[in-house]
C-alpha cells in the first residue's frame, strides 16, 4: 500500500471501501449507470489526498459520495470509524461539523439572494448556534480567508470569482471541520487567482490541520497541494501512490498520457515533452496490439 | 451604486479587495432594489397609480356611488351625463357610475379569488413536482397537460351549466384550471436550482427538505410569481367579463361585462354605453400587463447586474442582423500604410467600446496593435476580461451589434477591414473575406453545431456557398477533410448529428470546418479549454500540423501559457483591455519585461516546489 | 416516426376518455333536479318522475355514462332535452362554420405574427417597439371588447360591413367574405400581438446562440442563417405558442358569433349553457377537445420533423 509522505497516519480520518455509485437510468427496465466501481481510498489526519482525472472518470461523483449526495451501490465510507454511506438527514446534520464542502463554481455554490453573512451563518444555525455567537464566528471566518468584515452585508454578486470561493472556503470552514471535500474548487478562477486560493488552502491546513479530499483534472494543482494522490479512469482507481510518485513517474499507462498531455510552459521543454508523448503513444499502441495478438 | 461596486469587483479578486472598502449597502437589497428600480420606470409608476385607484375606487364603492348598484329610475332611461347621473344612466334607468364602482369591485375581487385558487393549487404542487421529481411529477404533469388542452371559455360554461350563475364558482374553477401555469412556473424554476451548487452545501449542511425549499428555493420563484398574478389577474377579468356579456352571470349583480352587454343592445341609442365599461377593462388589464412588464425590466436589470462578470459584453439593443447595410453607403476605403500590405493582417491601436445608457463607451479593448504574416501564429494571452476574445472578434466582423470600434484600424492582406476613423466593421469587405480567407475556430464545440442538421451538411453548404463548387465535390472534401483531423470513421461522422458526438470528435468537425475553404488566417479562441487533457494535446498536435501543411496565418486566444508554448511563435499578453508585451514566445516566457506577465507566469504551477506559497508570502504555522 | 404518432394518438384518446368521464360526472352530479328544471315550476312530482325516467335519470350515474359513451362511440351524442334536435345534428350543421373562422384566423396569424416576430427580431429598431407596443395593448383589450368596437364603429357609425353575419355561403362567396371579415379580425387581433411578440424572443434567443456566429465566420449568408437555421430552431416555440392561442381561441370565437350573431358552436353552447341543457353542453365539450387533441398531435408531428433529437428518442 502507498506510504505517508508527511502526514501522521494511524486510525485514517476517512477510509471509503469497495465503494460502488450506480445511476438508476432514466430509461424503462434499463440497466443501472455505474458512475464506480470498487473505489479505495482512505485519508489520515492533516493529509490532503489529492484525486485527478478527466471528465466522466467519476472523480466528482467519489466526492460527492463521501458527501452524502450521490446513492451508494454497495461498499462503505467510514469516517472517524463509522459508516456514513447511508447516514440520515438526521446524522448528515451532526457529521457535518466534521465534513464539508467547497464546489467548483463559485458562481452557483452561493445563494445569489442571501447577504454574505447569511450564507456563512447557515451551518453554524443548522448547529443551533446563538445568532450573536455565530456572527462573531462569521468575522473570524471573513477574517480567515482575507475577506473584509464589511463583506457581511453584501450580495455574491458584488464578488469576483476568487473574492466568492474565499465565501465558499469560509463557509466550510465555519464549523472547523475535520475533512473538507474540495471539488475542482480552482478551475473555474483565473490563472493568477487560483495561485491565491491555492495558497489560501495550504494556509488552512498548515493552521487548522485539516484533511482535504482534493477534487480535480489538472495534474499541476493537485501535485501542488495533495500529499497523495490518486487518479481515476471510467469510474476506477487506477492508481494511487505519493503525489511525487504519482504525478512525476506515473506506472499506469493512463496517467503516464496524462502526464505528457499537460503542456509546459517553455517551448523547448514542452517540444521535448511532445515528443515523449508521442514516443509513449507509440509504444502503448504497439503493447496493445501485442496484447491484442496473444489474447 | 450596486453597478459600481460590481465593476469595480469584475477585476479585483481578494488581493485587490482592500482598496475599495466602504462602498457595501446594507438591508434587503434585493427586494428594495427592485422596488426602487420599478418605481423609475415610468410604466412602472403608471401602472401601479392605475391599479392603486381603481383599487381604491373598488374599496371604497359603497361610500363613493350615489347609488345602489340596482336601484332604477325608471322615468330617467339612456339619460345622458348631468350633475345627477354623472355617466348618465342605462336602458332601465340604472346609474352608470354607480355601477361601474360595484362593477370594480367585484372585477377585483374575482380576479384575487382566481389567482389565490390558482397559487394554492399550482405553488405547492410545482415545489414538490420540482422537488422531489418522480411519479408525483409525472401524474401532475399529465393533469396539466389535460387541463391546459381545455379551452378556458367553455370550462366555463361546462360550470355554468352544472353550477348555475355564479361569480364565485366560476372563479374558483377558472382558478383551478389555470393553475398549471403556476405549476410550471414553479416546476421550472425549482428544478433550475435543485441542483444549484449551494443547495447540495445547504444538503451538506444537513438542513431539512423543508428548510432548503423556504430558504433556498422559494426565493427564486417569488417574483415570477408575482409577474405571472398579474397577467393571470388581467385573463380572469376577460373572461368573467366575457362569461357575464353572454348574460350567464348572475343577473343580480352590476359587472363591467353586464354592462358592456347593456350597451352593445342599445348600441344604436347610446353608444357611450359601451365605452365606460370597455375602458375599465381595459385599464384594468391593461394596468396589470404593464405592471408586470415594469417587474420583469426590474427584475431582469438586477440579472444584467449579476451576470456582468460571465458576458461582460452581454446582448444588445441596437441594429439589425443585416450588416452589410451599416457601411454600404461608405465611399472608396483608403489605402494601408505603405510597406505593411505584406502583413497577414495587421492591427493598429485598435479600440473597441459599448455604449453605455448614461452615454459613456465602455472600452473593453484599448490601443492594442500586432500583426501577424503567413505561416506564423501569435498568441493572445490574458485572462478573463482582458479583451483578448474582443480583439479577435473585431478582427473576424463579428462583435455584438451593439459594439463600436472607437478607434485604430485594422488591415487584411493589404486592405482595411476597419479604416481609420470607422466606427463600424467593413461588413461588406469582411463578408466577403470570412469562410474564404478568414475562419474561425470557436472555444465550445457542442454549442457552435447547429443541433438540428447533420454534420456533413455543416461542412458542405459552406464551402458549396463560398467556393462555388458542386455538393457532391464538396462531399468528397468533407469526407478528406474528417480523415485529415484524424476521425476513424469519417462517412459515419458525416451523417451523424451534433449531438451523436463527443466533444472532443465534435472540435475537430470545427477545425475542419475552419479549413475546409483553404483560409489564410485562423482565429481560434480558445480552442481547447472546454477538452479534457488528452484530447487537448491531440487538438494542439492536429492544429500544429495543419498549420504547417497549409501555411496558415494563425492568431490563438488563450488563457494557457503551455498551450502558447506548445504552439505559438510570438505572444502577445493582454490586461484589462490593453496589450502588455510583445515577442517571440521564448522572450515572453523566459523573460517577461512586464510585472503583469511576471506575475502571470509566477502562477504557474509547474516547476514549483509542492506544498509552498505560490504568491502569498510565507507565514508562520499558528498552531 | 409512425410509433411516436401511434403513442400520441393513444394518449389523446386517454385523454378524450378522462375528461368525458369528468364532464359528464360535473354536470350530472351537480345540476339538482334536472327535470323539474325542464318541465318548470308548475310540473307535479308524478310528471317529474315521469319525466326523470324518460330520461334515463333514475339509473345510476356510471351506468348513463357507459350508456353515454356507448351512443357516442356509434355516433349518436343523444338529443337536446328542450327541442329534441340530435346533438350531433346541431353540430355538424355549426361545427363548419366555426371551424372555418377559426382557421381563417389560425393561418392569418401564423403568417402575420411570424412575419412581424421575426420582422421585429431581426431589424429591430421601430419595428421592434411597435410590436413590443402592440403586444401590451393587445394583451389588455379581450378580443370580444374590439369585436363590439369593430361592429359598433365600422359596421353602425361607419356601414363599410354588416352588423351582422347571419349570411350562409349560399348567398354567394363574395357576401360571405365581407360578413366574415369582421369576425375574423375580432378573432385574430389578439393572437397577432401575442404570438408577434412571443415569436419575436424565440428568434432573438436563437441569433444569440454560438452556431449562428460560427455559421456566420463561415461565410454563410444572413438569409440563410436566418431562414434555414434560425427560424428552423425557433420554430417549436412558435408553434407551442399557436397551439395554446387555438386552444383559447376556441373559446374566444364563442363570444365573437354571438356578437356577430353567426350559426355557429357559439349559440348553441351560450343557449345550451344557459338551459342546463346537458347532452348539448356535453356534446359541445366532446367537439372541443377532439379539436385540441388533433391540433396537438399536429404540433408534435411538425416538432419532431424540426427536432432530430426528438425524432431519436
Amino acid at each position: 500500500m502507498s506510504t505517508s509522505v508527511e502526514a501522521p497516519k494511524n486510525a485514517p480520518l476517512l477510509s471509503v471501501e469497495n465503494l460502488v455509485v450506480e445511476y438508476p437510468s432514466k430509461r424503462f427496465r434499463a440497466k443501472p449507470f455505474r458512475a464506480l466501481t470498487d473505489i479505495n481510498i482512505t485519508i489520515g489526519q492533516g493529509e490532503t489526498l489529492g484525486l485527478v482525472g478527466e471528465s466522466g472518470s467519476g472523480k466528482t461523483t467519489l466526492g460527492r459520495a463521501v458527501l452524502g449526495l450521490a446513492p451508494v451501490t454497495a461498499g462503505k465510507v467510514i469516517f472517524e470509524g463509522n459508516d456514513i454511506s447511508n447516514a440520515s438527514r438526521k446524522e448528515r446534520r451532526t457529521l457535518s461539523r466534521d465534513l464539508q464542502v467547497v464546489f467548483q463554481d463559485p458562481y452557483t455554490s452561493l445563494n445569489p439572494a442571501l447577504e454574505i453573512g447569511d450564507i456563512l451563518a447557515e451551518p453554524l444555525a443548522v448547529q443551533g448556534m446563538e445568532p450573536a455567537a455565530a456572527k462573531k464566528r462569521v468575522r473570524e471566518l471573513l477574517d480567515q480567508v482575507g475577506l473584509p468584515s464589511d463583506a457581511i452585508h453584501r450580495l455574491p454578486r458584488e464578488f469576483s470569482g476568487g473574492q466568492r470561493q474565499r465565501v465558499a472556503i469560509a463557509r466550510a470552514l465555519a464549523l472547523s471541520p475535520k475533512l473538507i471535500v474540495c471539488d475542482e474548487p480552482v478551475s473555474a478562477l483565473d490563472l493568477s487567482t487560483q495561485a491565491r486560493v491555492l495558497d489560501l488552502f495550504l494556509q488552512i491546513q498548515r493552521d487548522t490541520g485539516v484533511s482535504y479530499l482534493f477534487v480535480s483534472h489538472d495534474l499541476d494543482v493537485v501535485r501542488h497541494i495533495s500529499h497523495r494522490v490518486a487518479v481515476m479512469y471510467h469510474g476506477e482507481i487506477v492508481e494511487q501512490g505519493p503525489a511525487e510518485v504519482v504525478t512525476r513517474d506515473p506506472e499506469h499507462p493512463y496517467t503516464q498520457r496524462l502526464l505528457l498531455a499537460s503542456p509546459v510552459p517553455d517551448p523547448d521543454r514542452q517540444e521535448q515533452r511532445r515528443a515523449d508523448r508521442h514516443r509513449l503513444l507509440a509504444n502503448q499502441q504497439r503493447q496493445n496490439e501485442q496484447a491484442g495478438a496473444v489474447a | 451604486m450596486s453597478d459600481s461596486i460590481d465593476s469595480s469587483a469584475v477585476t479585483a479578486d481578494a488581493a485587490g479587495l482592500a482598496a475599495k472598502p466602504g462602498t457595501g449597502q446594507s438591508g434587503t437589497v434585493v427586494r428594495s432594489t427592485v422596488m426602487r428600480r420599478l418605481i423609475r420606470n415610468p410604466l412602472g409608476i403608471a401602472s401601479l397609480v392605475i391599479l392603486g385607484t381603481i383599487a381604491i375606487l373598488a374599496i371604497f364603492a359603497p361610500v363613493l356611488a350615489p347609488f345602489e348598484e340596482n336601484f332604477a329610475n325608471i322615468s330617467k332611461t339612456l339619460a345622458p351625463a348631468d350633475s345627477v347621473n354623472i355617466l348618465g344612466t342605462d336602458s332601465a334607468g340604472r346609474d352608470t357610475w354607480s355601477r361601474l364602482l360595484f362593477g370594480a369591485q367585484l372585477t377585483l375581487l374575482s380576479a384575487l379569488l382566481c389567482a389565490g385558487v390558482a397559487i394554492a393549487i399550482g405553488l405547492p404542487a410545482g415545489l414538490i413536482a420540482g422537488y422531489y421529481a418522480g411519479k408525483f411529477e409525472a401524474v401532475s404533469n399529465w393533469v396539466v397537460s389535460i387541463l391546459m388542452s381545455l379551452p378556458g371559455l367553455i370550462v366555463l360554461l361546462t360550470i355554468r351549466a352544472a353550477f348555475g350563475p355564479s361569480v364565485w364558482i366560476s372563479m374558483i374553477a377558472f382558478g383551478v384550471l389555470i393553475s398549471p401555469s403556476y405549476f410550471r412556473l414553479t416546476r421550472t424554476a425549482v428544478q433550475s436550482v435543485r441542483n444549484e451548487l449551494y443547495v447540495d452545501a445547504a444538503r451538506v449542511s444537513g438542513l431539512s427538505d423543508l428548510s432548503i425549499i423556504a430558504r433556498h428555493i422559494f426565493s427564486v420563484v417569488r417574483a415570477p410569481i408575482i409577474i405571472q398574478t398579474a397577467a393571470i389577474a388581467g385573463v380572469a377579468i376577460a373572461i368573467q367579463s366575457g362569461l357575464e356579456f353572454l348574460g350567464l352571470g348572475d343577473p343580480t349583480k352590476a359587472t363591467w361585462g353586464v354592462m358592456l352587454s347593456e350597451g352593445f343592445k342599445n348600441v344604436y341609442l347610446t353608444p357611450t354605453l359601451l365605452l365606460w365599461p370597455a375602458l375599465a377593462m381595459a385599464l384594468t388589464i391593461g394596468g396589470l400587463v404593464l405592471l408586470g412588464n415594469a417587474i420583469r425590466d426590474a427584475l431582469e436589470d438586477g440579472e444584467k447586474i449579476k451576470h456582468r462578470k460571465k458576458r461582460s459584453v452581454a446582448t444588445a439593443e441596437g441594429t439589425t442582423a443585416e450588416p452589410a447595410k451599416a457601411r454600404q453607403s461608405r465611399k472608396s476605403v483608403a489605402a494601408v500604410e505603405l510597406g505593411t500590405e505584406h502583413h497577414l493582417i495587421k492591427v493598429t491601436n485598435l479600440g473597441v467600446g459599448y455604449p453605455q445608457a448614461d452615454g459613456s463607451v465602455k472600452k473593453v479593448v484599448d490601443d492594442v496593435s500586432f500583426h501577424v504574416d503567413r505561416g506564423e501564429i501569435l498568441g493572445i494571452v490574458g485572462e478573463s476580461g482582458s479583451g483578448k476574445s474582443q480583439t479577435a472578434f473585431s478582427i473576424l466582423g463579428l462583435l455584438p451589434d451593439n459594439a463600436r470600434i472607437v478607434g485604430g484600424s485594422i488591415q487584411f492582406d493589404g486592405n482595411y477591414t476597419v479604416a481609420p476613423g470607422d466606427d463600424r466593421v467593413n461588413q461588406e469587405r469582411l463578408s466577403k473575406l470570412r469562410g474564404k480567407r478568414i475562419s474561425y475556430i470557436p472555444q465550445e464545440p457542442m454549442s457552435n453545431l447547429d443541433p438540428a442538421f447533420t454534420i456533413g451538411y455543416q461542412l458542405v453548404t459552406p464551402m458549396v456557398r463560398v467556393l462555388g463548387i458542386t455538393k457532391a465535390e464538396a462531399r468528397t472534401r468533407a469526407l478528406k477533410l474528417l480523415t485529415d483531423v484524424g476521425i476513424a470513421n469519417p462517412e459515419r461522422t458525416f451523417d451523424a448529428y451534433p449531438h451523436e458526438v463527443s466533444g472532443g470528435m465534435a472540435q475537430r468537425v470545427l477545425i475542419a470546418g475552419a479549413i475546409s475553404c483553404e483560409p489564410d488566417l485562423v482565429i481560434a479562441d480558445e480552442p481547447t479549454t472546454a477538452l479534457d487533457v488528452t484530447v487537448q494535446a491531440d487538438v494542439l498536435d492536429l492544429l500544429r500540423e495543419l498549420q504547417q501543411r497549409l501555411n496558415i496565418g494563425v492568431i490563438l486566444v488563450t488563457h494557457n501559457f503551455g498551450v502558447v508554448a506548445d504552439l505559438c511563435d510570438r505572444v502577445a499578453v493582454m490586461q484589462n483591455g490593453r496589450l502588455v508585451e510583445e515577442g517571440t514566445v521564448r522572450d515572453i516566457l523566459r523573460n517577461p519585461k512586464e510585472q503583469y506577465t511576471q506575475t502571470l507566469l509566477g502562477s504557474m504551477l509547474e516547476g514549483k516546489t509542492p506544498m509552498t506559497m505560490l504568491v502569498t508570502p510565507q507565514k508562520e504555522p499558528v498552531a | 416516426m409512425i410509433k411516436f404518432i401511434a403513442k400520441r394518438l393513444g394518449s389523446g384518446l386517454v385523454v378524450l376518455f378522462v375528461v368525458s368521464a369528468l364532464t359528464f360526472t360535473l354536470l350530472y352530479i351537480s345540476s339538482g333536479s334536472i327535470a323539474q328544471n325542464i318541465l318548470g315550476d308548475q310540473a307535479t312530482p308524478e310528471q317529474v318522475a315521469l319525466k326523470e325516467q324518460e330520461l334515463g335519470l333514475d339509473q345510476p350515474l356510471v351506468t348513463r355514462y357507459f350508456a353515454w359513451l356507448g351512443d357516442a362511440l356509434t355516433g349518436n351524442l343523444g338529443a337536446s332535452w328542450f327541442t329534441s334536435e340530435p346533438v350531433a345534428n346541431s353540430l355538424a350543421t355549426r361545427i363548419p362554420v366555426t371551424m372555418t373562422m377559426v382557421f381563417t384566423a389560425m393561418i392569418l396569424i401564423a403568417l402575420c405574427a411570424a412575419l412581424i416576430g421575426v420582422a421585429a427580431a431581426v431589424k429591430r429598431g421601430w419595428v421592434d417597439r411597435v410590436v413590443q407596443i402592440g403586444a401590451i395593448v393587445g394583451d389588455s383589450i379581450p378580443g370580444y371588447v374590439i369585436g363590439v368596437f369593430l361592429v359598433t364603429i365600422l359596421a353602425i357609425q361607419l356601414g363599410l360591413f354588416p352588423a351582422t353575419s347571419t349570411i350562409s355561403p349560399e348567398v354567394g362567396p363574395e357576401a360571405w367574405v365581407v360578413s366574415m371579415t369582421l369576425p375574423v379580425i375580432a378573432l385574430l387581433i389578439n393572437g397577432v400581438t401575442g404570438g408577434a411578440q412571443q415569436i419575436r424572443s424565440a428568434v432573438i434567443k436563437q441569433l444569440e446562440r454560438d452556431y449562428v456566429r460560427t455559421l456566420r465566420s463561415r461565410g454563410i449568408g444572413e438569409r440563410e442563417i436566418l431562414f434555414k437555421h434560425v427560424l428552423r430552431s425557433a420554430a417549436p416555440a412558435g408553434l407551442t405558442v399557436l397551439s395554446l392561442q387555438l386552444i383559447g381561441m376556441l373559446g374566444g370565437v364563442v363570444i365573437i358569433e354571438q356578437i356577430f350573431a353567426l350559426p355557429g358552436m357559439g349559440p348553441l353552447a351560450v343557449a345550451a349553457t344557459g338551459q342546463s341543457d346537458l347532452p348539448v353542453v356535453m356534446g359541445v365539450v366532446m367537439y372541443t377537445v377532439v379539436v385540441v387533441i388533433v391540433v396537438n398531435l399536429l404540433v408534435d408531428i411538425l416538432n419532431g420533423w424540426l427536432n432530430p433529437k426528438v425524432r431519436v428518442s
